[in-house]
């Protein structure tokens, strides 16, 4: 059983076609992030399961019924803004009990369900506040109170934490993920953040232009992207891209010109499908994966390639150190032990993770698939 | 040209940095010097009518309209209210005073009711052709009263109000609602429309989320448009003239009958208390609601 189900959904606001064919499924229980850059449709994707959107065509079932032309408030969902939405004359107690109100849910019913969300978020103190008189934090509880007291079928999330700053964000997000172990809700959570999403979620649904790149499991979103988008957004700092010329005569192979102009040779850990492009390819490969060599590390590891490059940039973060180094003729960034870092201007030997590179179409900028 | 040298400045010396205590006194004097004279100038005929409403109509006679009193009678206020002869009956103003308050408070309720429930539809509850619907509403703010007489005569007329206060109510509510429901839309339109969202989702209806959401943060609009429709359909006077005559005129209709009163002497003192008597409202509601009404315009919806 599936408590959400949406199949060739599209969106049109006049002329401007915002969802073009979205199908996506989330299982009882499952966390679904939509994650994407700001415009890709994501939130409109969100209002129109809750039912805040008509649709234009396509079908959404939740909890294997059709919603289509049902309203919101018998969609048996509940929702959490951006903005937390909190209704500023009432208080914390008056919101969330709110909805109950509003169904006519008996009044013991409602002591004993505010009495339980109140203390699963611990906000029993703030129950006679204002949502003025509250912190962002305690806002932000109040509003997941709201949607907790419910008990529906389906949690939507829409960019609930944007608007904290960085270390309560990081505290809430970690609440979020408890929250959702305890409740076992279905939820399905949008949010631009990368981070967020792969923190949180059983399964991610990056999406782009109105369109789902890829709907996986966050270990295979990042070391396998469906594409080129998919392997930049996902990631910070973003996968390296290089084209190269892929080889299939002995060894599988991709060659690209080094720094110095002398043509690069790296061995692949496996044979990747001919591409279409006369072996053309864009080579991927991400920062924490190209690193110093040292030989008492590297040597013996299969798939370990060498290459060295000029040191260009270097910026230390704390944990890590990364540097920009010229490689295909593109920037290249590569990560550091923070004690083991390049000098600017240094030449380095760099050990590159042959198996977990990707290589690209360049013309669809789709993955190349692997050799079995 | 004369070569005349600067004199040198005098260490730590900034021309940018004058007015002493002295310079700035004499510009604080010459600033309060004459806001005095306009706010004497402005006042200086309610003063005139406030004085003359409790002279001796001797007395204004022998010393002139403008002067300074020599006598002190309330009779003046006891006519106007109660015994003067107005369009042929002699009962003071007081049930045109009356005629006013029948008028006006629920001529006033229902304009504001209807703007704020407008309002709430034009700015949450859009429908395809909603934006046509608030431009043709406003476009009666700059609507000409003058221009509504005709239709109004031929309306009334046709429903049977004519010289009557349930016709005034009509009226003015009709004609009140362009600017209750601009004032309604553009403060509710600062609302956030996730309050809405949030609410739907809860279950709550089109009435609900105006009576438990939108209503309870209305108060400052809500003032805002009950002051400004208030001072407005009591100060109205064109209506009250042609559709109502004697015993059934607002305040301010009968003062032009009363200014009109064809005997032969002017009884000033009558007259002077007369005209305050009918604007006596508008000015307690300024007086005491002034504040809410400027901050009411200037507040947004949510902070």
């Amino acid at each position: 059983m599936s408590s959400l189900s949406i199949r060739n959904l599209f969106k049109r606001f006049g002329a401007v076609e915002v969802l073009k064919g979205i199908d996506l499924e989330a299982h009882t229980g499952e966390f679904v992030a939509l994650v994407g850059p700001s415009g890709c449709g994501k939130s409109t994707l969100l209002a129109m399961i809750a039912g805040l959107e008509t649709v234009t065509a396509g079908d959404i079932y939740i909890a294997d019924r059709l919603v289509n032309r049902v309203p919101p408030k018998d969609r048996d969902i509940a929702m959490v803004f951006q903005s937390y939405a909190l209704y500023p004359t009432m208080t914390v107690k008056d919101n969330i009990t709110f909805g109950m109100e509003s169904r006519r849910v008996p009044k013991a019913e409602q002591a004993a369900a505010l009495a339980r969300v109140a203390g699963l978020l611990q906000i029993e103190p703030l129950l006679k506040r204002k949502p003025a008189q509250l912190s962002g934090g305690q806002r932000q509880r109040v509003a997941m109170g709201r949607a907790l007291v419910r008990d529906p079928a389906l949690f939507l999330f829409d960019e609930p934490l944007s608007n904290l700053d960085a270390k309560l964000r990081v505290e809430m997000r970690t609440e979020i993920k408890k929250l959702h172990a305890r409740v076992g809700k279905t939820t399905i959570y949008v949010t631009h953040d990368q981070v967020e999403a792969m923190t949180l979620a059983s399964r991610i649904a990056v999406m782009h232009k109105g369109e789902v790149q890829q709907f996986a499991e966050p270990r295979t979103v990042y070391d396998r992207p469906a594409n080129m988008f998919v392997a930049s957004f996902m990631g910070s700092p973003a996968m390296n891209f290089i084209p190269a010329d892929l080889s299939s005569n002995g060894a599988p192979s991709v060659t690209f010109p080094g720094g110095d102009g002398a043509p690069v040779t790296l061995p692949l850990a496996s044979a990747a499908l001919a591409s279409a492009n006369g072996g053309k390819v864009v080579f991927g490969i991400r920062p924490e994966h190209i690193t110093r060599y040292r030989p008492e590390r590297g040597a013996g590891r299969p798939g370990i390639a060498t290459v060295s490059a000029l040191v260009e940039i270097v910026e230390p973060t704390g944990a890590e150190t990364m540097g920009q180094v010229r490689l295909g003729g593109r920037e290249i960034v590569a990560r550091f032990e923070p004690d083991d870092a390049p000098q600017v201007g240094e030449t380095v030997q760099l050990a590159i993770d042959m198996n977990k590179a990707c290589l690209f179409d360049p013309a669809t900028e789709r993955l190349l698939p692997r050799a079995a | 040209m004369a070569d005349v040298a600067a004199p040198a400045p005098a260490a730590g010396y900034d021309p940018y940095a004058t007015s002493g205590a002295f310079a700035r006194a004499r510009s604080r004097v010459g600033v309060y010097l004459l806001l005095g004279l306009f706010a004497a100038y402005y006042l200086l005929p309610l003063l005139v009518v406030i004085l003359n409403s409790f002279r001796d109509l001797p007395e204004i006679a022998a010393n002139g309209l403008i002067a300074w009193p020599r006598s002190f009678n309330p009779k003046g206020w006891y006519e106007a209210w109660d015994t003067y002869c107005v369009g042929g009956t002699c009962a003071g103003v007081k049930g045109n005073f009356y005629n006013s308050l029948r008028m006006t408070i629920p001529a006033t309720l229902i304009s504001t009711a209807i703007g704020a429930l407008n309002g709430y539809i034009l700015s949450k509850w859009r429908f395809p052709g909603s934006a046509f619907f608030f431009g043709a509403m406003t476009l009666g703010v700059f609507m000409p009263g003058q221009i509504a007489l005709l239709p109004w005569a031929y309306i009334l007329g046709a429903i049977g109000l004519t010289n009557s206060t349930y016709g005034l109510i009509l009226v003015h509510t009709v004609q009140g609602i362009s600017f209750t429901t601009l004032f309604c839309r553009n403060y509710y339109v600062n609302i956030p429309d996730d309050l809405i969202k949030a609410a739907r989702i809860d279950g709550a209806g089109f009435w609900r989320i105006f009576r438990k959401i939108i209503l309870p943060l209305s108060p400052p609009i809500l003032i805002v448009t009950v002051i400004w429709q208030f001072t407005g359909i009591w100060n109205e006077f064109l209506y009250g003239v042609v559709f109502t005559s004697g015993r059934e005129q607002p305040i301010t209709s009968a003062l032009v009958a009363l200014s009109t009163n064809g005997t032969n002497v002017r009884q000033y003192d009558v007259m002077s208390a007369a005209v305050l008597i009918g604007a006596l409202p508008p000015l307690l509601i300024y007086f005491f609601g002034g504040r809410y009404f400027v901050r009411g315009l200037t507040q947004g919806a949510i902070k």
